[in-house]
This record gives C-alpha cells, structure tokens and sequence, in this order.
C-alpha cells in the first residue's frame, strides 16, 4: 500500500501553502475559463493572455482562481511555473509527459515528448497511486487546454 | 439493551474484511450501508433454489419467485404502514422513483407557471427532475430557506405555497442530518391545496416511518441505504393518485392490452414497473426488512441519537474552532449525519487522512451543490452512522483528524 509521504510530498505542500500565480487577470485581454471536477466539486478558473499565433505564440500571464484540495491547487501552481512565457509548443509537449505519467490513456506522444523535462511537476508522480486523486492533479491542465484553444481561436 | 458488538457480528464485510491487516471503520451509511448475512444468504439461496422469471410463466418455479419478489413489497409496505402493498413502487433506486414522480404525475398535472416549492437542502435527486421539468415546460420553482443552524426557516411558508402545486422535501438531509417536522409540512401543503412528496431516503432507513401519519401523497427511498441490495428503490404513492397517472416508462409487464394501434395500463403497481424487475434484490430487500424489524427501527433511532449526541460532543471538544459542524445542535431533530470542515482542510485532503486509518467517509457536495452554496462552502467532509456503529467509531474518526493536522502542518 502507497503510504501518505508518497502523495503529500513536501514540495506539493509549498505549492499548496503558497499558491505561485493566484489572482485575476483583466478580461479582455485575457481569456477567462472555468473547470471543474464535478465527483467533488473542485474549481480552478485560469486566467491567460497570450502573445503570437499557433504553436509559436508564447504565454505572456497566466493566473489561477478557484478552490481545491492540495492535489489540484498545487498542480495548478506548479503548472503556471511551467508555462509563464512558454511557446504553446512546448506547453503542449509538458501537458502530453504530464498526462502520460499520469497515466492517462490515448496520448500521442511526439518523438522529441521523451527530451521534455517536467521539473518540479515531477513531484506529483505518487498521485498515479491514488486513482481517484488523477481528476485533481489534471484539473487544471484541462482547463487550461481549454483556455489556450478560446485565446488561439478567438470567437470574431 | 441495543448491543452493537452482536449487530456488527452479522456483517461480514464490518468483521472480516481488513485493509493492512486493521478492521475497517465505516461512516459512509449515508451513501450507502453495508449487508447483514441474512441479506446476502436470502439472496444467494433464492438464486440457488427459487429463481425464475415472475408474472410471466405459468409453471410452479415461477409462481414461486413471483412471491418471493411479491414478498418484498409487502415487507415495506409493513415497515412504511402503507395501506396496500399494491401502492408500493419498485424502481432502480431513489432517484428513479423521484422521477416518475416528475415525469409521470408531472408531465400530467403541471403546466407552463404552476409552483412547485422545495427546501434549499435538497440532494440533486429532488432538485434535477423539477428543473428538467421547468426547462421543460416553465415551471416555477420556490425554495425553503435555511436557518444558521440549518434547519428549515418556515417564517414564510405560506407565502412561498401560495399557488403551489407541489411541496417535495427531505424528511432527512444527506448532508445536515436535519430532520424537519415532516407531518407538519405535509399538512401545510395540503392546505394551500399542493401535492406533499417526501424524498424519505435518510429517514426510512434510521426512524419509525408511518406514511399515513404523514399522510404524505408520495414517498421515495432506497434499499441500498437500509442494509438491503442495491439496484432496487421503492415509490410509494396513494393510490388514487397513482390511478390516475400515466405510466412513466414503457414496455412489458406495465400493460393490460398491445394492439398495433396503441396499448392499455396494467392495474398499479405493475402500471410502472416495465420490463423485469430486479428480482432476487427484492427478496434480499425483504430479508433486509425484517432484519431491521427484528432489531426494532424505534432502537435503532435511539441508539443513533445516543452516538449523535457523542460524536457532536467529541468532535467540538476534542477541536473546537478547528471544526464546523454544519446543522443542528438539537438529535430530536437531527439524525447521526456530520458534514464538516476542519481547520483550512480541503475535504479531499481530510478524507484521503483518514482513509490512510481505515476511516470510511465521504468528501465532496454530497449531491447538494445547492445546498453547499448556501453553507458557503464548496465541499465538506461527511462522516454518517448507522445501527453498526458505536462510540470507538467515533474515537477513530477523531484520532484520524489529530494526524491531518501532523500532515499539513497547519
Ligand atoms: C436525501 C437523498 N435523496 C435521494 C438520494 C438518492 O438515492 P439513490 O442514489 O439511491 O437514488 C440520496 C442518496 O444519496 C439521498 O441521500
């Protein structure tokens, strides 16, 4: 049986004690979008302006809204880490390892995913052990998908 | 004397089933209850011996697992004091019977700005089937507030049943374990010339029921919550209500003629009950029935407001400001449900705490979104007991939130 210490690791903490990139962001510019994982009622809002067109634009501001439980809301900190002033390319390259090593079925890897370094993120590994916790830690991945397809396909 | 150690021994699952090598200690009845050995024999040995189809074939084996699946029905018909076994439902489960509520009689009987009112700590499956209803066909729905200890506020009740054509409640909340005066609120119903529904899932499981005392017009519940199997939930409803619906769903069994022009009901309940029902659940649910009467429902509310009293106590002792405890104070008029936060706690990271200790409980909205909003909260953690449950029980869930605590730090 996975024990606690490989869930709660001390670096999941810190995030979850002191969220990086909470906060607000002026709509427009920004793009504004909601998730949420209906089994327990967790919301993340992201908050994102983007700078360029396609796989090029780069990630200018991010922020995180919304509450959770530590799993979400520390995956949700360490993400905007990942991504403030990232090429959406690579962002896309982070969120495909990030799914696979949560084991999340039927990700198209590309050929250079494998070069990609998930930093700190790697620390969310022990999740895998807890199914249930998986909705928490890709919550805000998924929503920021969402929030990178509304601020590169803006509605005219 | 109610003697818990004797009652857990019938469990098998509370007795032998261990998680690193530690018993299990279960506080999620709420959501659903475990099994006694009578259930799970009753229903292997019909499987074994009895089970045929029912009110299909004419030969002896199936007459025989007509009555045993007939036998059910009127095992709750005994346990609600319903007038008939005939105005007992089966269905799926709750939810299920809460919609043909609303589809069946619904469909029939509302129209575009009729009123329907229900209480702001409804589970979704009280709430859901009107709003498709409204969306439907513009309905209009009214709630019951709250007071700040979470019972209903019924300052403006006949304001709010002005016009209305229904009032659909929860004699028991999943959440607050408030229960309201539900007599009372049938009666007042009544009056303002609405039809009384009583979501009775939390209730009947934990308390004497007596749906003519009510006298409600419909009531809903589960077996899964009161030891019985799941997959089976009871609708019962007067009966010249029920006489008067239309079907809800169709198919076998729910006719009295098919031609290629068009078909007739069968008499009620057959009337909505299409198809094969869940046959060797209904006996286990019989079995369920008179394991609960054995012990006695009238002990096992005692019992529970005896643990109730504890664990509110122990809980508020052993944390005070780090824990709020939603609804009331008063165990006249709460059953044994404790949703709660605890210091700044996410209910996710409280439940996986104690799950790590063995310690069974629920976190998240519990199925009242609604409700949760009005608590100003987005989650809790929810600890419920049942008849199986004692004091150590407690303890545990207690010594679980002191090692939360070491956890995060806080
Ligand atoms: C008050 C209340 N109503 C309705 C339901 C729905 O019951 P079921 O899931 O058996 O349909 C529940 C179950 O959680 C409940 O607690």
């Amino acid at each position: 049986m996975p024990g606690l210490e490989d869930l709660y690791r001390e670096i999941i903490l810190d995030h979850y004690r002191t969220p990086r990139n909470r906060g607000e962001l002026e709509t427009p510019p920004a793009v504004k979008i909601d998730g949420h994982n209906p089994l327990c009622g967790d919301e993340i809002t992201v908050y994102l302006t983007v700078d360029g067109t396609g796989d090029d634009a780069v990630v200018t501001d991010i922020k995180i809204g919304g509450q959770g439980c530590s799993i979400s809301q520390s995956s949700a900190s360490m993400m905007t880490k990942a991504v403030m002033g990232k090429p959406v390319s690579e962002i896309n390259a982070v969120m495909r390892r990030f799914k696979t090593m949560m084991g999340i079925d039927g990700i198209e890897m590309a050929d250079a995913d494998s070069e990609v370094d998930l930093g700190e993120l790697e620390a969310l590994q022990g999740v895998v052990k807890f199914p249930v916790r998986i909705k928490c830690a890709v919550l805000s991945w998924n929503t920021l998908s969402n929030a990178l397809d509304a601020a590169l396909n803006p509605v005219e | 004397m109610f003697d818990v150690a004797q009652i857990r021994s019938e469990f098998p699952l509370l007795t032998d089933r261990t998680i690193d090598s530690e018993r299990l200690v279960y506080l999620d009845s709420g959501n659903t209850s475990q099994k006694p050995r009578r259930v799970i024999d009753a229903m292997s040995s019909f499987m074994e011996t009895s089970y045929a189809p029912i009110n299909r074939s004419s030969y002896r084996l199936a007459g025989e697992a007509t009555e045993a699946y007939e036998a059910g029905r009127t095992a709750i018909a005994r346990l609600v004091n319903a007038p008939s076994a005939d105005e007992v439902v089966f269905t799926k489960n709750a939810s299920e019977a809460m919609n043909l509520v609303a589809m069946a009689w619904g469909r029939a009987n509302l129209a575009t700005g009729d009123v329907v009112v229900l209480t702001e700590m409804e589970h979704h499956a009280n709430i859901v089937p009107w709003q498709m209803l409204a969306q439907e066909r513009g309905i209009e729905i009214r709630w019951i507030g709250l007071t700040p200890d979470g019972q209903l506020d019924l300052s403006n009740l006949d304001e709010l049943l002005d016009r209305a054509k229904v009032l659909s409640f929860t004699a028991m909340s999943n959440v607050l374990g408030t229960i309201p005066p539900t007599k009372k609120l049938c009666a007042a119903a009544h009056a303002a010339g609405a039809l009384a529904i009583v979501d009775a899932c939390q209730f009947v499981p934990h308390n004497v029921t007596d749906v003519q005392d009510w006298n409600a017009d419909f009531v809903a519940f589960s077996s899964h919550k009161m030891c019985g199997p799941s997959g089976i939930g009871m609708l019962w409803g007067k009966m010249e209500i029920l006489d008067a619906m239309p079907p809800f769903m169709g198919g076998g069994n729910m006719i009295d003629t098919v031609t290629f022009d068009g078909f007739t009901t069968a008499p009620v309940p057959a009337k909505f009950e299409p198809g094969t029902p869940a046959i060797t659940e209904a006996v286990g649910l019989a079995a369920a029935v008179e394991f609960l009467e054995d012990i006695g429902m009238a002990n096992i509310r005692q019992h529970e407001m005896a643990l109730t009293r504890y664990a509110l106590d122990t809980l508020n002792h052993r944390f005070g400001d780090d824990i709020t405890i939603y609804g009331p104070d008063n165990v006249e008029v709460r059953g044994g449900v404790f949703s709660f936060t605890f210091r700044d706690l996410h209910p996710h990271d409280v439940s996986q705490v104690l799950d790590e200790k063995n310690v069974c409980v629920r976190a998240g909205h519990h199925c009242a979104k609604p409700l949760m909003k009005t608590l100003g909260v987005n989650a809790t953690t929810r600890a419920s007991v049942y008849l199986y449950n004692d004091e150590s029980d407690i303890d545990a869930l207690a010594d679980g939130l002191d090692g939360a605590t070491d956890i995060f730090g806080l």
